[in-house]
């Protein structure tokens, strides 16, 4: 498989620039070409004014600052050229046939012998993107088509012609999966691939079915949510996020090339309230307001547009007996509720279930790349196979018939029977001859999901579970609601330490949650402190200190890899991890300071000692407990892995899995390679300057208040922080041992924890979701 | 015959030494409330309650109510004395100023109510009804409701009910079936029966206001789909003058227990004229706006029975001739020593009063927190105010019930043969108290509201209100010498609190039915570690009173009469001889569910 080492991006619009970036996330240089712009002196203007957006833009396109050094911008006159040194060649420029036969005839000109061109088009079909063009551009060429935003969104479609070498399939799914983290969906040369086809079918189906049956948005977005798996945003707040324009284009072309016959056509029909939105700027977020706005005129009124009239009235509070008499928990008894949501309900799901039936055979392989599609395009829970399992393929049969509709092939197929099974521990699917297949992972992929179906926990409480990976490695899972950790987390730890010392080898902590951790069970911790119960929460604190300090020290290597927010504890407990294997899309910091408290796991020693290690920091004793404060009194989130390394939250050699599903095999190759002569880490000591140092920082947080960025209470949380940064009462001719340290979190901690202030954060916190600024 | 006497001066302590009281014209709304005005209320209020209501008490209970043709009489001189009451503006106290109401703080109030609830509880309901008539009416109603029926509901010239027990459903409302049809003129038509209505039907005023929890037509099943109305006994024309006779009658009056002075009726709504109060289906909330108001004065029907249980049990024992001390012999010059000698009727009567004086501080602290509630002018400050209210309304309700109800049946004991006989009126306490138990959520139901509602709700943050305040208290006192006695047990008995608390909130939230089978148990333990703080307190604020007072309470000292001194023994008693109950309670709630769980239905 050839290596892919320098990539080239063709077309520096915001799917192009996305591609690019994330490309360089990578950690492999890019060129970013577009056109000459007619009225401007910089020839490159066009490119370099695409990075200058990404780098301003939020979610941040790159992961960091390094990242965006790797793009190099030009365009397509002066620099095609330099096309020759490429080894992957994008073209995402606008979706015009001709355009883009013109601009491959320039790429083969140039390109080098082994090279690969790819195309992001959504809507032009691969057979006419390489019609007329020579064999070897055939053989090289496939489409890539990327999902906005190229960084965050994990799912890519893969199409390869006839002509295509299996080798260059191979090397751009392989570059595809491993350098830029995405998973890669095979789809058929067909009109809108996989997920925009059968999107467009369950987006139109929800807005056309909506107004035919008089359902309001606010019904429909509570309907078409949570109860199917779907995102809570809803479908109309969809379309506005997405922007109501890009529907009638997609649409459109998907109209055109799909025969007649297609399921699809029956909710091709033209939307006079969505035109007329559209042509008075009304295109959702990005214009002037979309099915919903928010009136300031009226003083920041949140309205929703009203189906029948097309005009704006106040947003209503739905009251929907469908979901309320369980349906928001059973799929079933809301698809079979007598109401007209129920009948929406399944008259929007049923058809989208059987049209993605459908499409087996003829957009996609199997029923996986489908639901893999809708899963990670839409940020569906359960794909639409995994959906039919739960209602149940009979109860969808009953309804189609009894709706007239026809009943695809593979449904038929799995009457009395299930899309997915497991045999002997084996993940098995239904394909279209009727035959169960057996789902292999690729090489380098190792899912605890499937460890779970062969084998039980070694170790196991109502908070975490210790399981036996293979080749004397453990993985440390937390098993709690947003894996929050409590008092159970940290006994199993201590027991974990035990049995892996005496049995195993190394010990990954790693689990398949949406978020690593989001910290300490707050609402265990404000319970125990509403009714007072100040020995208990300090036992929380010094229990945490002791468990960190046990797998800091442990006798075996222990790897922490966590992917999604890792926060408080959950950071803190990576903190104490012999070595951090981090999917790039981790969120990672010491954010107590939001509630009103301050790190008690052992934060703040170890950020003290990170700084003091590794820091590049000017001599002294003054700025590393400076550096430390910066970052946890502001709460400094690292937006991606290898920002956290620039914060320190984790080490240099720290190393980072681009793709989700290869996270734990990472991680465990990680843990073994450190078995070899392991020793437990020195405990550091504490040179730390006390008072003067506290001072400073207490100078620094006044300036922040008098300024406004830094509210009454800030500075009284800033004050107990510093306490422990500064090192208390201490100066640097008396340097503090590790525990002394830990000492000063759990004084500073217990004082803090007792003030109203402190529990006006925690209450809006736990109410809102949001950190209280007061 | 029972006599009463108001216990002003315990009052006053709890008023202006333990609680707050003279701070109260500090809130806005309130500025007219000083000591000056508060005190005569007071006096005022116990005169009429002494001279005028507990004199028709005991014939109250001989006669009862009776029903003939539809018009429910009320016994001898309950007329009257609703008269006396009306004129005297005690329908009026609580009322907002802006209907015709005096405005009067809840702190005063509930000892007013307390006094009512010592002197004839049975009366008290009356007026009792109309207030939470008038509480959901000006939380909920029109502003043409409110201006047609308040001013007369506040000055007492008519009444009000609550109707929402119906044949098959008390505590379980959701199955609730009386209907209200819309008409077009804007009104409803109401069909349905009612029963177990207080004060439903009688002679005391012109009219009378129903307010009726009934469904519309599609409603939504259970308590989603309950709405409340408004329906007079005589409509009342634009005028405000009373037209004719609405769908509305009395079936029949329910022979009970007690309150047999209180008419409980069975009503019958015949497509009466009705107005909805509030927004459909949310009925269940305006009603439960007055139903927590209502379980507060609930808890003062305990309090006052037993206070009144008390007295007389005091009275008794010291009158009492029988048999000799155990130490020799007290009273030579007599056949026999009066009763009183005895440590056992000591026991009792110190029991009764221990918990009386006890439950009067903790209604004052809920007093003084709904104050707080209504009136101070910081948001957060209210917030807290409403957790603390939350959290203790149903301790209120159940534990002072329960404590009246054991004061009353100690009266009984006291009397001996007496007690058990109508002549002495001990009996009757007894049975009056009892509906206190059940009525306004049965006591079990207060139990389960604190254990699965008023505990978890915002991960324990109404808990805060209580918790907070007395840790405080025992840190600020763990080096005080003086307190060591009380500061010692009682942060015995908070710890086991807080370790019953963690456990029942842990269960609870695992398996619901452990948090409900240790519900009771909690919600006593919960109450009496309330109790004993307050007790701590008002032992700190006694012990400083007696400190420089000299042991001869000649009239010239702190302590002149010996209050203070007999505040700090009342103290000790609790601690030494109630308190100790909080051990065994926790053993229980430990205990857990599982065997009740575990006994087959059919083995019962």
């Amino acid at each position: 498989m050839a290596e892919i080492k320098r990539v080239a991006v063709i077309g520096a619009g915001v799917m192009g620039a996305g591609i690019a970036a994330h490309v360089a996330n990578a950690g492999v240089p890019v060129l970013l070409l577009d056109i000459v712009p007619k009225e401007s002196t910089d020839r490159d203007a066009v490119a370099k004014g695409a990075v200058e957006k990404m780098l301003k833009t939020d979610p941040a396109p790159f992961m960091s600052k390094a990242a965006a050094r790797l793009v190099e911008t030009g365009n397509i006159e002066d620099h095609l050229a330099q096309l020759a040194d490429c080894d992957l060649i994008i073209e995402a420029i606008i979706e015009r046939l001709d355009l883009k036969q013109a601009l491959y005839d320039k790429i083969e000109a140039v390109r080098k012998d082994g090279s690969i061109v790819t195309s992001n088009t959504s809507t032009i079909a691969l057979a006419k993107l390489v019609e007329g063009r020579p064999a070897r551009f055939q053989r090289d060429f496939l489409i890539t088509h990327f999902f906005n935003p190229p960084r965050y969104m994990r799912l890519l479609e893969i199409v390869s012609g006839p002509a295509t070498s299996k080798a260059a399939v191979e090397t751009v799914s392989h570059f595809c999966d491993v350098k830029l983290g995405k998973s890669v969906v095979h789809c058929k040369d067909r009109p809108g691939f996989i997920a925009n086809r059968l999107g467009v079918f369950w987006l139109q189906a929800s807005v056309i079915e909506a107004m035919d049956r008089g359902i309001t948005i606010e019904e429909a977005d509570k309907i078409i949510a949570r109860p199917m798996g779907i995102p809570k945003t809803g479908v109309f707040a969809l379309l506005d996020l997405v922007g109501l324009d890009l529907m009638p284009h997609v649409q459109k072309s998907l109209e055109g090339a799909l025969p007649k016959d297609d399921p699809v056509q029956a909710y091709m029909r033209g939307n006079p309230l969505v035109e007329r939105m559209i042509a008075t700027g009304y295109t959702g977020r990005k214009g002037k307001g979309g099915f919903y706005r928010i009136n300031r005129e009226k003083g920041k009124v949140k309205e929703a547009i009203d189906l029948k009239t097309g005009e704006y009235r106040p947003e209503a509070k739905s009251e929907i007996a469908a979901l309320d008499e369980g349906g928001a928990k059973s799929l079933g008894k809301l698809l079979t509720h007598d109401s007209v949501h129920g009948k929406y309900a399944a008259a929007v799901l049923m058809p989208t279930l059987a049209y993605a039936a459908f499409l087996v055979g003829d957009a996609a392989d199997d029923i996986d790349s489908i639901d893999e599609a809708m899963r990670l395009g839409y940020n569906w829970k359960s794909g639409p196979f995994e959906l039919i399992d739960q209602i149940g393929v009979d109860k969808l049969v009953g309804w189609l018939e009894a709706h007239k509709k026809s009943v695809p092939t593979i449904v038929l197929k799995a009457k009395d029977r299930t899309f997915y099974r497991v045999e002997n521990g084996q993940r098995q699917m239904l394909g279209l001859d009727g035959a169960y297949h057996d789902m292999k992972r690729p090489d380098g992929v190792l899912m605890l999901a499937d460890i779970k179906l062969t084998s039980k926990p070694i170790l196991k409480n109502g908070s975490a579970a210790l399981w036996d990976i293979g080749d004397g490695v453990a993985c440390f899972e937390f098993t709690t609601k947003m894996n929050a950790l409590d008092n159970e987390t940290m006994a199993l730890i201590q027991k974990s330490i035990a049995h892996v010392a005496k049995s195993m080898k190394a010990m990954v902590i790693y689990n398949e949650g949406t978020n690593f951790s989001a910290g300490a069970n707050l609402g265990l911790a404000v319970f125990a402190a509403n009714i007072a119960a100040w020995p208990q929460i300090e036992q929380l604190i010094a229990g945490g200190q002791a468990t960190y300090k046990a797998l800091k020290y442990a006798p075996f290597p222990t790897v922490g890899a966590p992917s999604g927010m890792a926060l408080g504890g959950g950071c803190e407990v990576l903190l104490h991890c012999s070595a951090v294997q981090a999917h790039a899309e981790t969120y990672t910091g010491l954010v107590e300071v939001g509630v009103g408290l301050i790190p008690g796991w052992g934060g703040c020693k170890e950020m003290l000692a990170r700084w003091a290690e590794f820091g590049r920091l000017p001599k002294g004793p003054m700025p590393v407990p400076s550096k430390a404060f910066e970052l946890i009194s502001t709460a400094t989130v690292a937006k991606s892995a290898a920002e956290a390394k620039e914060y320190l939250y984790f080490r240099p050699a720290d190393a980072i899995t681009m793709n989700r599903y290869r996270l734990l095999a990472d991680a465990k190759a990680k843990a073994l390679s450190l078995v070899a002569g392991y020793e437990p880490p020195k405990p550091p000591v504490y040179v730390l300057p006390g008072p003067t140092a506290k001072t400073a920082m207490a100078m620094a947080v006044d300036g922040f208040h008098r300024l406004g960025k830094a509210t009454d209470y800030d500075v009284v949380v800033s004050d107990a922080l510093a306490n422990v940064l500064s090192g208390g009462d201490t100066d640097v001719t008396t340097p503090l041992s590790e525990d002394q340290v830990l000492a000063l979190e759990v004084k500073n901690f217990m004082a803090i924890v007792r003030k109203p202030g402190t529990y006006a954060r925690i209450d809006h916190m736990l109410s809102t979701g949001k950190p209280l600024r007061n | 015959m029972p006599t009463y006497k108001a216990p002003l001066r315990d009052m006053r302590f709890v008023l202006y030494e333990l609680m707050n009281a003279e701070k109260l014209p500090a809130l806005p709304g309130y500025e007219e409330f000083s000591r000056d005005l508060v005190d005569p209320v007071l006096e005022e209020a116990a005169k009429l309650c002494e001279e005028v209501l507990q004199p028709i008490n005991r014939s109250g209970d001989e006669e009862g109510c009776r029903l003939e043709n539809g018009v429910v009489y009320t016994p001898k001189g309950f007329k009257e004395a609703y008269t006396k009451f009306r004129e005297g503006g005690w329908t009026s106290i609580a009322c907002a100023p802006e209907y015709g109401g005096q405005g009067m703080p809840k702190i005063v109030n509930t000892m007013v109510e307390e006094m009512m609830c010592s002197a004839n509880l049975s009366f008290g309901l009356y007026p009792g009804l109309t207030y939470g008539t008038y509480v959901a009416l000006a939380g909920f109603g029109t502003a043409h409701q409110k201006a047609t029926y308040l001013p007369k509901l506040v000055d007492g010239r008519w009444s009000g009910t609550m109707c929402l027990t119906e044949p098959h459903c008390g505590t379980d409302l959701g199955m609730l079936r009386t209907a209200a049809k819309p008409q077009a003129d804007g009104s409803f038509q109401l069909t349905g029966t009612k029963i177990f209505i207080s004060a439903g039907e009688h002679d005391l005023t012109d009219n009378i206001i129903h307010l009726v929890l009934a469904r519309l037509p599609g409603a939504p099943a259970g308590t989603k789909g309950i709405s409340l109305f408004l329906v007079p006994k005589f409509l009342v024309k634009d005028d405000g003058s009373l037209g004719s006779r609405n769908g509305v009658s009395c079936g029949s009056i329910e022979h009970k227990m007690g309150i047999k002075a209180s008419a409980t009726c069975v009503m019958n709504f015949d497509n009466a004229t009705g107005w909805l109060v509030g927004e459909a289906h949310k009925g269940m909330r305006a009603m439960f706006t007055m139903m927590n108001a209502e379980r507060i004065s609930v808890g003062m029907q305990g309090l006052g029975i037993g206070e009144v249980s008390y007295q007389n049990a005091t009275i008794y024992a010291k009158d009492r001739i029988q048999g000799r001390s155990l130490s020799g012999v007290k009273n030579p010059s007599k056949a026999a020593d009066p009763i009183i000698v005895h440590p056992d009727v000591r026991r009792m009567l110190l029991t009764q009063r221990a918990y009386v004086e006890g439950c009067r501080a903790l209604a004052a602290w809920a007093g003084e927190t709904l104050d707080t509630s209504g009136h101070h002018p910081d948001p957060k400050v209210r917030q807290d105010a409403d957790d603390f209210v939350a959290l203790m309304t149903p301790i209120v309700k159940a534990l002072i019930t329960d404590l009246g109800y054991e004061a009353a049946n100690i009266g009984v004991q006291v009397y001996g043969g007496h007690g058990y006989i109508r002549e002495w009126g001990m009996e009757q306490f007894v049975r009056d108290c009892r509906i206190a138990q059940i009525y306004e959520g049965t006591n079990g139901i207060q139990a389960l509201d604190l254990v699965g509602r008023k505990m978890p709700a915002n991960f324990g943050r109404n808990l805060r209100q209580f918790f907070h305040p007395v840790a405080d208290y025992i840190e600020g006192h763990q080096h005080n010498e003086a307190m060591a006695e009380f500061i010692g047990p009682l942060t015995k008995a908070f710890t086991r609190l807080q370790q019953a608390t963690g456990f029942v909130a842990q269960k609870g939230m695992a398996r619901p039915e452990e948090a409900g089978a240790a519900a009771t148990e909690y919600l006593r333990l919960f109450g009496l570690v309330a109790l004993a703080y307050l007790w701590a307190r008002m032992a700190e604020i006694s012990l400083a009173k007696t400190a420089t007072a000299t042991d001869q309470h000649d009239g010239t000292g702190p302590d002149p009469d010996g209050f203070y001194k007999h505040k700090v023994l009342t103290a000790r008693f609790y601690y030494e001889r109630i308190l100790p109950e909080t051990s065994s309670l926790v053993a229980k709630i430990m205990a857990g569910g599982k065997t009740m769980m575990a006994f087959e239905e059919a083995a019962f």
